[in-house]
């Protein structure tokens, strides 16, 4: 599906996309956001859905199965904790009471 | 069928940039993840649908099997997110990223077991790994399962040191030398199984990078530890590109790899704010025995009683708080937070002050501050206070030290020596609330503390704080 040469056009895309999002970020959000992309690499659930879903042998299949339980571990995991980081940030404007 | 799917991962690759974007702003942040978290939900529901699933021959055991292991994983994953306290974060983010590098590891793992049976049924008994996958595929599928086994081991050790789990910084002499033969060993087998299809090798192999995760780990001290936590972070994502497209599944690649690239990046912007490279933390050992003597400090510390330091801040023009790991550790913040609104009310103006390394991890600190509620525009980074502190009547320290101590500037001699620190000295008066007259993290004499502006409150952070809103109250 994805050739050799395209691969590779998609891999040097994703990274100068990923080093463009991060260059300037206040430090003050280093921490969640080292969390939120330690969340989207959660991604890793789908792959092990696959690599469980062809599994033939029951070898393949305990392999494939702790890949699903550590890829879900992640995705969820690393959805929590960011969540509950950000969902602490607001902004003295709403109540109107600037320091 | 196949449409759906593939339009599904297309978008959650397109919405994951869009939100780690939206996270690179406190005004967006929240947003961000949600969305994020919407498009993980889409990607793997879709992935039910696939044909190469639900026409295994297998298919109904193996959808069973993925239900049973996203429940219980998830499950784990979900509660032990809920409860885990903020100042615990850093060794949580660490465990959750380890479980990723598992997963990546063990996707090649199946993959590379497939290859090899597929091979040992070959009649002219030729075939290798790198023939059953095709070159590239083999190629990036073993660069994967190298990373991400590394970054299994190497995390979950990073999170054994950070939970008080595991104290030891050195499990063999010439620890550096050894890490080195293990990694050539690794590499070694790594090449083997390319040329060949033998299950042998394919475990030795795991079980070396498994060894040279925990190696390379154990040495690194505590301080620099954000700065390892990010870069497995960073390896993780790239050994989920890798496996990405040794499945052929774009949403993987993409994500994988921006995730690589912005990892990095951070990686190496942590580690100039905490003024360290990055080859330094692997190789150095800090924390141990390094670091000169610097010079003492000369003088006496003068203590301040939190009556008087109460007044000084009720009638000041401008407060700024430095906050450290130690108001963390003694659950400070909440009193800081009702403190600086009695001054507010006062007319006092007030500001944080946050060294790119208070907290555990760059950043954590603000965290730490905005689950006790302080708004994130009151909190300032160290470039936009420091010209500010000249114009300040107190500065008051409440469990920091290193992050304020200026022979980080004047003596070369110090270990601090040549790390950006907070001018809490410039202002007019410093008032430092410290448990006793130890000295740092990094066992440095501050000579901030000797200095005649400077006052000692010195006892525990929430009682310290408790009693300075006492004497503010008095005065209302």
């Amino acid at each position: 599906m994805i050739e050799g040469l395209a691969a590779l056009y998609i891999f040097m895309l994703a990274g100068f996309t990923g080093y463009e999002i991060i260059t300037r970020v206040p430090v003050i959000l280093h921490t969640p956001l080292m969390s939120g992309s330690n969340f989207v690499h959660g991604i890793v659930l789908v792959g092990a859905m696959f690599a469980l879903g062809i599994a033939e042998t029951t070898t393949q299949q305990i392999i494939g199965f702790i890949a699903v339980l550590l890829g879900a571990g992640n995705a969820v995991g690393g959805y929590v904790v960011t969540e509950r980081m950000l969902e602490m940030f607001k902004s003295s404007k709403k109540e109107g009471s600037e320091g | 069928m196949e449409t759906i799917i593939q339009a599904s991962y297309f978008m959650a690759a397109v919405i994951f940039i869009l939100g780690l974007k939206q996270m690179s702003s406190p005004v967006t942040a929240r947003r961000g993840i949600l969305w994020a978290g919407a498009a993980m939900v889409l990607a793997t529901l879709a992935t039910f649908l696939a044909p190469e699933i639900t026409g295994s021959d297998q298919a109904l055991t193996n959808v069973s099997l993925i239900v049973i292991a996203i429940v219980i994983g998830g499950g784990y994953a979900w509660w032990s997110g809920k409860r885990v306290a903020m100042t615990d974060m850093p060794q949580m983010i660490a465990m959750y990223n380890g479980m990723g590098g598992g997963a990546a590891a063990t996707i090649a793992a199946v993959e590379l077991l497939k290859a090899n049976a597929e091979a040992s049924h070959d009649p002219t008994g030729t075939m290798t790994i790198a023939d059953a996958l095709g070159p590239d595929v083999a190629i990036l599928g073993i660069l994967g399962a190298i990373i991400g086994t590394v970054s299994f081991s190497g995390s979950i050790i990073a999170w054994a040191k950070l939970d008080g789990r595991l104290h030891r910084s050195k499990l063999l002499p010439a620890q550096h030398l050894i890490n080195a033969v293990i990694a050539i060993a690794t590499v070694g087998f790594a090449i083997a199984i390319y040329f060949s299809a033998d299950l042998t090798t394919i475990v030795i192999f795991y079980s070396l990078a498994l060894v040279l995760g925990i190696f390379i780990t154990v040495p690194v001290g505590g301080a620099d530890m954000p700065v390892i936590i990010s870069l497995f972070n960073a390896l993780t994502g790239l050994a989920v590109g890798f496996e990405g497209y040794v499945l052929g599944n774009a949403a993987m690649i993409i994500a994988g790899i921006v995730v690589g690239s912005a990892g990095s990046l951070l990686t190496h912007l942590m580690a100039v704010a905490m003024n360290r490279s990055v080859a330094n933390v692997f190789f150095a050992g800090v924390g141990t025995d390094s670091g000169g003597s610097a010079t003492a400090a000369e003088g006496e510390m003068k203590e301040i009683q939190a009556q008087d330091a109460g007044i000084l801040m009720a009638f000041a023009s401008q407060v700024i708080i430095i906050p450290g790991y130690g108001m963390a550790v003694a659950q400070a913040q909440h009193k800081i937070w009702e403190l600086t609104q009695l001054l507010n009310d006062q007319g006092v103006s007030v500001k944080f002050a946050i060294h790119p390394v208070a907290g555990r991890m760059p950043g954590h600190m603000n965290v730490l501050l905005a689950e006790a509620g302080v708004p994130y525009d009151m909190i300032y980074d160290m470039e936009d206070i420091n010209a500010d502190f000249k114009n300040t009547t107190v500065a008051l320290v409440i469990g920091a030290n290193d992050v304020v101590n200026p022979s980080a500037k004047t003596d070369t001699s110090s270990p601090l020596y040549g790390m950006p620190i907070l001018d809490a000295i410039e202002s007019d008066n410093v008032i430092v609330i410290k448990r006793g007259r130890g000295t740092g993290f990094s066992g440095v004499e501050n000579p901030l503390f000797f200095t005649d502006n400077t006052k000692m409150l010195f006892g525990d952070g929430q009682k310290a704080a408790s009693e300075l809103i006492q004497a503010v109250k008095e005065l209302t």
